[in-house]
């Protein structure tokens, strides 16, 4: 095998952005250095014409989502006891559209899996229908129907949000999203 | 401060979603990501050596005789290799010869990178480093491990070194066991010369390998 350090070299951005898309940014870390010490082992005995970028993606997914999980089933504390939130540093702020991460989060399994897999990661449909096991056609239609809940979900939460940072990112009216 | 608006995210086609879900991830080329990913990269090699899972770590080093590909095992330093090889070319005969679990990893070659430094300063005679000789076997090792009985600042001619390693006929097969170290600068191989005084072959080219007899012999004095 070739040194393994190419395929970090080539696909880290791509496992980082699965990663963010689906986790805050500190288990996005976790999550990218678990794909990878994963990867790592199972490299010297992988078969020779694997989709490297696929299979990496599909570790990463798994990771983020087994991170999910264990949130979703553990009790929440936090929830109790707000604690204040760190501060953002404000060339991330900038950069950061948290209506969109959020919108793409509260999609349903299928949806999501498209929206990241497909438009972020640009993995095929055929590639993602392999991956998470269901069919090309059903995944081709979770990514048209992914696409049309975030528009959506942006379209209604931009007039009910009129703070600074939503005048700063004007978002499309309903009418002209949909045009 | 004009009031630009940021690029709206634009969810009709699939560029716009995907720069947009870039930009929500903050993961956008640049020379931000690079360091986030630089400095994940280095934690990667960390957690993977604390686990036993690295064959190779490897870095670069700017150096008077160009860039310096260095690779080490767990063991110790296992290849020091010039820019007129080829790094990326190295790096897959590394893979190949040691194990293909290869991580860059600065971090961990400091040490070694230290040493260099001050060898190149001239303020370093000899090198503290430990050393993998896995790629060298046979005659070729018999005769490295007898360069560094060269002192710093002297040459000593190829059949000398056979008379040295024991092999007083075997000059040519010095001149390949030198110009084949894997280890070149760390053990010094540039010290062995032809019997004219010519520097000779060498791995890095025999400008870098009169560079470093240079050097060596105007830090002397």
């Amino acid at each position: 095998m070739p040194p393994f350090d190419r395929v970090v070299e080539r696909h880290g951005t791509t496992v980082l952005r699965v990663c963010r898309a689906l986790l805050d940014t500190a288990d996005a870390d976790d999550a990218w250095s678990e794909t990878f010490l994963a990867a790592l082992v199972a490299w010297p005995d992988l078969p020779a014409d694997v989709n490297v970028e696929a299979w990496l993606v599909t570790v990463a997914r798994r990771k983020a989502l087994d991170v999910l999980r264990a949130r979703a089933r553990r009790p929440q504390p936090v929830e109790l006891v707000p604690e204040p939130p760190a501060p953002v540093p404000f060339d991330e702020l900038v950069a950061r559209d948290d209506a969109l991460l959020g919108a793409v989060r509260s999609l349903p399994d299928g949806q999501r899996d498209a929206v990241v897999l497909h438009h972020l990661a640009g993995l095929s449909h055929l590639e993602v229908a392999e991956l998470t096991g269901r069919s090309h056609a059903a995944c081709r239609r979770s990514a048209a129907d992914g696409v049309a809940a975030l528009r959506r979900a942006l379209s209604d939460a931009a007039p009910a949000a009129p703070d600074a940072r939503r005048a700063r990112r004007p978002l499309p009216s309903p009418e002209g999203a949909l045009r | 401060m004009t009031d630009a608006p940021a690029p709206a995210v634009e969810l009709d086609d699939d560029p716009s979603l995907r720069l947009g879900l870039v930009a929500a991830t903050d993961s956008a080329p640049g020379p931000r990501l690079d360091a986030h990913l630089d400095e994940l990269r280095d934690r990667l090699a960390d957690s993977a050596a604390s686990a036993g899972t690295v064959d190779v770590f490897w870095r670069t080093v700017p150096s008077p005789v160009g860039d310096l590909l260095l690779c080490a095992t767990d063991v110790g330093l296992v290849r020091v290799a010039f820019d007129v090889e080829d790094h990326d070319a190295v790096l897959d005969r590394v893979a190949v010869q040691v194990g293909s679990r290869v991580l860059r990893s600065p971090r961990r070659l400091d040490g070694v990178v230290v040493e260099l430094d001050q060898y190149f300063a001239g303020r370093r005679r000899d090198f503290d480093l430990v050393l993998d000789r896995r790629l060298s076997r046979g005659f070729q090792r018999t005769v490295l491990e007898h360069l560094p009985e060269i002192p710093y600042g002297e040459t000593a001619s190829y059949a000398r070194v056979a008379a040295a390693s024991g092999s007083p006929r075997a000059v040519r097969a010095v001149g390949t066991a030198c110009a084949t170290n894997p280890l070149p600068v760390v053990v010094p191989c540039h010290r062995v010369v032809r019997s004219d005084g010519t520097p000779g072959r060498y791995r890095g080219g025999e400008a870098a390998k009169a560079v470093l007899i240079g050097l060596e012999s105007g830090a002397r004095s």
